[in-house]
């Protein structure tokens, strides 16, 4: 395409690329984006940090959640509905809980009708899974590989429109024009360095989430919060930062796994919790759930067993699958099978894992309209992880991928719907250009200056010392001075080498979006002043009425800095509120008492 | 390239100066890596030391040689968990998924990582993959003239599972002496997008034919000569050559060299073996 050779220099030359709808990120939520935006009969283009069918979706084992009642006959939106707004402890946007519960099904038939393979039930239908937190059998899924095949049918049906994609390509900044309204993106490509200014009437974050804040978890290098951060920048409102997910099973040993995702599939095919004592202790946290209780219950009993000494020689806790002998395991399980064997030398079908939580999933994220995922600011989308108000303080398991598949669609859908109906320019002041390329350039440049996989390292390990899944104010506090020290540093930051695949000059750019969303997640973790879902605040009894009722939305402020404001969650329409039974407990479970303590 | 050469050499004296570092409080020894180090002008391999740590994988030690020792060293990975399929290169001559592979296998042997040398070399351990996704958008893809949810039984689609068990490592591709040696990347697709092929023509669904894409097309199917190798390599263990080239070339011979279908063929043009519908000459919508 037109590659706007500017002369002045190698260096500061860039391309010029012009679509309708430009989609950054390609994971499950970006694609489905660009073939809604696509059908539609748009220009789309779609940019990611990888090669395309690499992104955290493929990670994604256990199944998608969707109410079809394909085993179970008695489900249905309402319960998938009340499920997910009871483990979100109501939090959650509930507006966004009834689309997402009623338009799942059709979203997973949608896949099979482009070619996607799930498990059968005897009589031929996509069969589904028990998981954590679900009332009924509710995930399809394919053995333990249901993202590889999520990700590849919406890969190869992406390739089959007009949609271009760029590989290994990173955006730096998002981009306003006079009027206010996001016009498009300053993008590197990994392998040269090369700059791309896009030109977009609409632009859609599907970045996912920001696992690689901390040092323990199951996030690739992608994993740094770009799309939130980006967005943050040109104004957009973050909402319930505070929730971070810990998965409660991830591999603990050996050293270089640790934090690799061992799937809830697992318990789902009936998986046993036991600590060293032999103890099956989940009777202590959750007797009637017990190893099937949401993921923030089932990760607090394994870090109390293994802090209070009943853990395993590495440091975790043991899951045991053996009842379901080679043949069952090769057929459910067989990727967890295969991971053991190579990476940990354990023969899963005759002896138990250790495991011990692993950061997985962000709840928080950019605020979105539910009909059409638009942002606060004018050409601002976002769907999937990098969104926020889905899911509430705590995410079910299987209710990510078909967060995916709804709201994907609905972005792509919002996003084309914009576009055709605005028809102001895309252009921009080059001074925005040339000042983001120098930004962009200047850690090559510097003669000295921090090492940027040192940086990261820090955060991490501030991270996980004081945003943990156990929280408390002094701590929380102690974290906050050590990532705002850090924070000083980044602009120092210096990276060796050309702008040819340096993955040090790459890390350099995910320093700054690292410690923005840390101190983000700590200032809001101050806030919530109680125990809910994700956020355990050890300095307080149990949940708050008060807050019970309140998002915590963050907004750059006029001086640049991190405005927190409490908002008041709307009542629930009548339709649903009906369909929690009088008196029920609307805090999931967690009331104060014995359970507060874990 | 000057520049190039000067910066492995600021990056050897670099790894020199950690070695006597770790060497000096290493408890459990070190491992010694022989890495390529260049770009598509050309490059040689840089040794390496780092400290030894218990169950290492290949793609801990490059990853620490880049925090440690040569920031600007490039591989690619994503999941580390082989999953993904992204961190793949090769290991003294042989393709390897770097997350896969631990260190402790080469004992008392040398260990030289290189990138794939079927696709040209970016940087270091990265090589070109993009012609893949070409190919992939050269496919013919899913179609279904049934509305879904569709009925399918275990036993229908049970074969199917294995050839959906595809990472995209491309290490299959990058084994492959018809792409290696031969290089016939315009007409071959190699046997990454024959698996895919597979299970699109065994789909009980898909109403479309990709035989004639796979005979005359850019599939090129006959230049395999089944020698194995993109099985042997193959991190997930999907038989490629006997479970998707052979049963694809036998559906290829059904439909060319049976005497009665040519002589069909030649009387009332080509029909999808599946739908009996007539079918594009290239049968590709996408042009390739």
């Amino acid at each position: 395409m037109e590659s706007n050779g500017q002369t002045n220099g190698h260096r500061d030359r860039h391309e010029v690329r012009e679509h309708d709808i430009l989609i950054v990120g390609a994971g499950g939520a970006g694609l489905r984006a660009a073939i809604a935006a696509a059908e539609r009969g748009l220009s789309v283009g779609v940019v990611t940090k990888s090669l395309i069918g690499k992104a955290h979706t493929v990670m994604a084992e256990g199944g998608v959640a969707a109410s079809m009642g394909n085993v179970d006959a008695d489900d249905g939106w309402q319960t998938h509905f009340m499920d997910t707004m009871k483990s979100g402890k109501f939090l959650n946007n509930w507006q966004m809980v009834e689309i997402f519960a009623k338009e799942a099904p059709e979203r997973v038939y949608e896949l099979e009708q482009w070619g996607a393979l799930f498990n059968r039930t005897e009589e031929g239908k996509i069969s589904q899974r028990p998981f954590g937190g679900h009332t009924y059998r509710r995930l399809c899924h394919v053995g333990d590989r249901t993202g590889l095949e999520m990700i590849r049918t919406l890969q190869e049906k992406t390739l089959a429109t007009d949609t271009t994609v760029y590989m290994e390509t990173t955006v730096t900044r998002l981009f306003k024009n006079d009027e206010g309204q996001v016009v498009g993106a300053l993008a590197y490509t990994r392998e040269s360095g090369r700059f791309i200014h896009f030109k977009a009437k609409a632009v859609v974050m599907a970045t996912g989430g920001w696992g690689r804040n901390y040092k323990v978890t199951s996030n690739s290098w992608e994993g740094t919060g770009d799309g939130a951060v980006l967005a943050y920048d040109v104004g957009a409102e973050l909402v319930d930062m505070e929730m971070v997910q810990f998965h409660p099973t991830g591999m603990v040993w050996p050293p270089g796994v640790r934090g690799l995702l061992v799937t809830e599939g697992v318990r789902g095919e009936g998986g046993i919790l036991r600590n060293s004592e032999g103890e099956r202790y989940m009777e202590n946290y959750d007797s009637e759930k017990m190893e099937l209780s949401t993921r923030d219950v089932v990760a607090r009993a394994n870090y109390t067993e293994v802090t209070e000494g009943r853990g395993s020689p590495h440091g975790g806790v043991y899951l045991d699958i053996t009842h379901l002998g080679y043949n069952g395991i090769m057929k459910k399980l067989p990727v967890m099978y295969e991971q053991f064997k190579n990476l940990a030398d354990i023969d899963i079908s005759k002896e138990p894992m250790e495991v011990f939580p692993t950061i997985h999933y962000v709840m928080g994220g950019i605020k979105v309209d539910p009909e059409t995922c638009v942002t606060n600011v004018p050409g601002l989308f976002a769907a999937g992880e990098c969104a926020g108000g889905l899911h509430g303080a705590n995410r079910l398991g299987g209710n990510s991928l078909s967060d995916l598949l709804v709201f994907g669609r609905r972005a792509g859908e919002g996003a084309a719907e914009y576009a055709k109906s605005n028809g102001y320019s895309t252009e921009i002041d080059d001074s925005q250009l040339e000042t983001e390329k120098q930004r962009v350039l200047e850690p090559l440049e510097r003669q000295d200056g921090e090492n940027p996989y040192e940086l990261q390292q820090q955060v991490q390990e501030a991270m996980m010392e004081h945003a943990n899944l156990m929280r408390n104010e002094e701590s929380l506090k102690e974290g906050l001075e050590k990532i705002l020290a850090i924070k000083e540093r980044v602009p120092n930051v210096k990276a060796h080498g050309s702008t040819l695949f340096n993955p040090g000059w790459h890390a350099a750019q995910d320093v700054r979006y690292l410690t923005q969303i840390s101190e983000i997640i700590l200032r809001t973790a101050l806030e919530r002043k109680e125990r809910r879902g994700a956020q355990w605040h050890l300095d307080y009894d149990g949940p708050s009425d008060e807050l019970g009722k309140i998002n915590f939305i963050v907004k750059k402020d006029e001086q640049g800095e991190i405005g927190i404001e409490r908002r008041e969650i709307p009542p629930m329409a009548e339709h649903l509120s009906r369909l929690f039974d009088e008196g029920d407990d609307k805090h999931g479970g967690e009331q104060q008492g014995k359970e507060s303590q874990f | 390239m000057s520049e190039q050469d000067a910066q492995q050499k600021d990056m050897a004296s670099k790894a020199h100066a950690d070695v006597h570092q770790d060497e000096s409080d290493a408890a459990q020894g070190t491992t010694r890596l022989k890495i390529f180090r260049g770009d598509a002008e050309g490059g040689s391999e840089v040794e390496y030391e780092i400290p030894n740590i218990e169950g290492m994988v290949v793609l801990d030690a490059v990853l620490y040689i880049q925090a440690h020792q040569a920031g600007d060293l490039a591989v690619r990975w994503n999941c580390k968990a082989a999953h993904c399929g992204s961190c793949s290169a090769e290991i003294n001559g042989k393709p390897k998924l770097l997350c896969k592979t631990r260190v402790e296998e080469y004992e008392g042997q040398e260990i030289r990582v290189h990138p794939m040398r079927a696709f040209p070399v970016i940087k270091d351990l990265v090589s070109d993959v993009k012609w893949n996704y070409e190919v992939a958008r050269s496919t013919i893809p899913f179609q279904s003239d049934e509305q879904a949810p569709f009925i399918m039984y275990e036993e229908d689609v049970e074969r199917l599972y294995e050839p959906k068990k595809c990472i995209e490592c491309f290490m299959c591709q990058d084994v492959c002496h018809v792409l290696r040696t031969h290089h016939k990347h315009p007409e071959f697709a190699g046997p990454r997008f024959f698996v895919r092929n597979q299970w699109l023509e065994m789909h009980p669904k898909d109403t479309q034919s990709r035989l004639e894409y796979l005979k005359e097309g850019q599939g090129g199917i006959g230049y395999c000569n089944i020698t194995k190798c993109c099985t042997e390599v193959c991190p997930v263990n999907i038989k490629i050559t006997d479970n998707s080239i052979i049963p694809l070339k036998e559906r290829v011979a059904d439909e060319y060299y049976d005497p009665a279908k040519w002589l069909m063929r030649k009387i009332r043009g080509r029909r999808s073996p599946k739908t009996g519908a007539v079918v594009g000459r290239n049968g590709n919508r996408n042009g390739g």
